[in-house]
């Protein structure tokens, strides 16, 4: 199963609609929606947060979110 | 003229996105501005003339990405929009927004909208546009949004008068409507219920006290009581909320469309080729540590010459009105207490400058917020967060403004270690402490070729401050049980070149308050020291007889009997009294009673330590030459071993107690109003003292 987390630096991949019920209310209001193109940037030295830029905002979220919002890869 | 109210104007927008540069310029007022989320952490007002004569009183606000807050910041916004009979309640809302991602920042603007308050969409940062290849059609949006937008760029002052205009026209004919209606695609029935429970409030509102929990004073207890049916089905509130979120991009996505349009192959990447040197897993941490040395090498190395020359100044500024008053006990206080005091803080104007400059263009850059990513994981272990880097760097500067910027920390626990922790790192009012001790007791040598031995300890006073900052972080960690959820997503403003005008206007803002905070208590003690420092319970006639008396017999000269005869008037004088009664407690730490006294007058600011001792020296000295603090504190000496007072011992031994003692009634106070409650400020109080005691102690036996 691919999440954020999956993804490797310079990947994209496409939020799944089955992660709604997961996504935070303020990560959902900041853009990270279902449906939506998610690019992971940078990843920390320390392999948490992660930097990632979706629906044009670069965001650093950390790894244990990450891991909860589904994507597919295309 | 024919209406004297001024219209209540609200800047509303996403964090970074500007308010606070386009505040700064409707109202010519300077609050502070910096490139990373979250530097207006509370509300700000400032008047701004209109046009036509009329003034507006407007508002700055914390950034927000939505109504629905997730930290102390955030909810200032919401409470400032659902009160509507409060008094400061805004006649008109202008919301800031960024061009370079305005759909994310027109999602707050339709959720702002549909409160039904007159609105006006100020687009940001049009300067960027071309450089980022984005073209807007602002005729077409303005028609979609059923809004006045107008298209500014604070920063280069363009398009200030058009807001004002639409200030104007937005108090005149006020159309308001919800945006996106939230009703019927979510759940008809649901929302056509909620709407009945009151009339004097519109859907949107009801919908948020609902969501937020926050019932305010115009509801009565009927409609309350209905709305708190609404809240007992957590889950659909929910639910509804996702759909709401969902339901508002799709909109605003359909606007866009027709609207805005980005050039990819114009936007050039240069953040992402510095994101990868910034946030490098070893460039990244080398970078940040080069960036501190280099700051505490400048400080001491360009600011020598220009306190060497305060210094002189100061000097000779004493003996210049020592030559023009009269003899006397007003022209004492002036040439003993109040100008060495005073200028022992004026000295410290180039390197507080000097750190000041170099913050700010840390937080002009963006640059933070990549130390934010990379220290986050780092913080976490020590149970705080990567935005808990932020208070702890600005605390370099003061910490007061640092425990006010712990407000963008989600998490209560994390919030509240480090705003517990921040008094340690080191503020710039231990700097004149530290300076003055160090040029003092540490050589003036060079090691390496180039680093200044005098320069690396102040360094390590420095990651100490930080070390302790760490340590006792984790020590909380362990023992605080405090419930709370922390939620982490800090967003990665774009790279930006520092407005000079911006960071000379911050520099001199923070200096400006630093040198008359510090000069008014300085003022204030130093007149209250000298007053108990020449007069005593006894007549100091009958000091002098004893003294003469007793010297009678020694071969001495007139000049050393004088300093005999000023030294005992000294100690019986009230503050030689008070001094040698808790000379002690403070004896195993290798200070004398007049360190005491400093010591003591410096719980009220830390920079007084320096005042302190010039005045209760000079007072002593009671000589013509006026000569330097530095030179008076370099020439006392210790009288049970005829060694130099300050030795490296006694010199070691204070820094460390300044480094840990939390001598500074203001942050006590900002932590007490921060956390509500007395309990937090007081731990730190005793907390930090016993540390200090303990260490001072420990360093002074080891070095002596
Ligand atoms: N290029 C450009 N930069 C701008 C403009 N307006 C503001 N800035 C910069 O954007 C950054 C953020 O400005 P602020 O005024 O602090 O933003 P804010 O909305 O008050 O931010 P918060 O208080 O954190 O919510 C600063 O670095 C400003 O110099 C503009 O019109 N053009
Ligand atoms: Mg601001």
């Amino acid at each position: 199963m691919n999440t954020i987390a999956t993804l490797v630096k310079g990947e994209i991949g496409i939020i799944s609609e089955e992660s709604l019920d997961v996504i935070p209310l303020k990560l959902l209001e900041m853009g990270c929606l279902p449906g939506v193109e998610v690019e992971l940037l940078q990843v920390a030295p320390l392999k948490d947060p992660l930097y990632i830029c979706v629906n044009g905002s670069h965001l650093a979220i950390r790894k244990e979110m990450a891991e909860q919002i589904k994507i597919t890869k295309n | 003229m024919e209406n004297p109210k001024p219209i209540k104007v609200a800047l509303i927008g996403n964090p970074n996105t500007g308010k606070t540069s386009l505040f700064n310029q409707l109202t010519g007022l300077t609050q502070k501005v910096g490139n990373y989320p979250g530097v207006t952490v509370d509300k700000k007002q400032g008047t701004c003339k209109l046009l036509n004569n009329k003034t507006a009183i407007i508002t700055d606000l914390p950034g927000t990405y939505s109504i629905n807050p997730t930290s102390v910041d955030e909810s200032i916004v919401l409470t400032s929009l659902l009160n509507t009979t409060d008094k400061d309640f805004p006649d008109i809302i202008v919301v800031v927004a960024d061009v370079e991602n305005l759909k994310r920042n027109l999602f707050l603007f339709s959720q702002v909208k549909d409160l039904e308050i007159p609105i006006i969409l100020a687009i940001n940062m049009s300067d960027q546009m071309e450089r980022k290849g984005i073209s807007l059609d602002v005729e077409t949006l303005q028609k979609e949004l059923q809004t006045e937008v107008v298209l500014i760029s604070s920063r280069k002052n363009i398009g200030i008068n058009d807001v004002k205009k639409a200030i104007e026209n937005c108090a005149e004919v006020s159309n308001t409507h919800p945006l996106c209606s939230i009703n019927h695609k979510i759940d008809g029935d649901y929302f056509e219920k909620l709407k009945e429970v009151s009339s004097n409030h519109t859907l949107y509102e009801l919908w948020l006290m609902i969501t937020q929990n926050n019932f305010p004073d115009s509801l009565t207890e009927e409609e309350k009581k209905k709305l708190l049916q609404f809240t007992q089905d957590v889950s659909r509130v929910k639910r509804y909320q996702h759909k709401e979120t969902i339901h508002r991009y799709q909109q605003i996505n359909q606007i866009l469309k027709r609207t805005y349009l980005v050039d990819r192959t114009k936007a050039k990447d240069l953040r992402g080729k510095l994101d990868r040197v910034f946030t490098h897993k070893i460039f990244g941490y080398v970078i940040f540590f080069g960036v501190l040395l280099l700051i505490f090498q400048s400080i001491f190395d360009w600011s020598s010459a220009p306190m060497d020359f305060i210094d002189a100044q100061f000097a000779n500024l004493s003996e210049f009105v020592t030559k023009q008053m009269n003899d006397g006990v007003l022209r004492d206080l002036i040439t003993d207490g109040i100008i060495p005091g005073i200028g022992g803080v004026v000295i410290f104007i180039p390197q507080i400058a000097i750190l000041f400059l170099f913050v700010a263009i840390l937080e002009e850059t963006g640059y933070m917020s990549r130390v934010v990513f990379l220290m986050d994981k780092i913080m976490r272990r020590y149970g705080m967060s990567g935005k808990s880097v932020i208070p702890l760097i600005s605390g370099t500067a003061c910490a007061i403004p640092a425990v006010m910027a712990t407000r963008t920390i989600s998490g209560w626990k994390e919030r509240l270690i480090t705003i517990l922790v921040t008094p340690f790192t080191t503020c710039s009012a231990r700097l004149p402490v530290y300076a003055i001790l160090i040029s003092l007791v540490i050589p003036d040598k060079k090691f390496l070729g180039y680093f200044s031995l005098q320069g690396f300890t102040l360094l390590s006073l420095y990651v100490l401050g930080f070390a302790i900052a760490i340590i006792s972080a984790f020590i909380l960690h362990k023992l605080l049980k405090v419930k709370s959820t922390s939620f982490f997503v800090a967003e990665m403003p774009n790279y930006k070149l520092p407005s000079i005008k911006n960071v000379v206007f911050d520099v001199l803002e923070k200096t400006k308050a630093f040198v008359f905070g510090a000069g008014k208590i300085i003022l204030a003690i130093s007149i209250v020291l000298w007053f108990l420092a020449s007069n005593g319970p006894d007549s100091f006639d009958n000091v002098e007889k004893n003294i003469t008396k007793n010297v009678l017999n020694e071969n001495l000269s007139s000049d050393e009997i004088q300093t005999k005869i000023a030294s005992a008037k000294l100690e019986n004088s009230y503050i030689g009294i008070m001094g040698k009664s808790i000379e002690p407690a403070i004896k195993p730490l290798g200070y004398d009673w007049k360190i005491g006294i400093a010591l003591i007058s410096s719980f009220a600011a830390r920079e007084v330590f320096v005042g302190t001792l010039a005045t209760i020296y000079s007072v002593e000295s009671d000589d013509e030459n006026n000569s330097t603090i530095k030179e008076r504190m370099r020439a006392e000496v210790n009288p049970e071993t005829g060694e130099k007072r300050f030795d490296l011992a006694v010199g070691m031994s204070l820094l460390i107690f300044y480094a840990f003692a939390m001598q500074c009634m203001g942050t006590l106070a900002i932590v007490k109003r921060e956390t509500k409650s007395w309990k937090w400020p007081m731990a730190q109080l005793i907390g930090m003292g016993i540390l200090a005691y303990v260490a001072s102690f420990i360093t002074f036996t080891i070095f002596s």
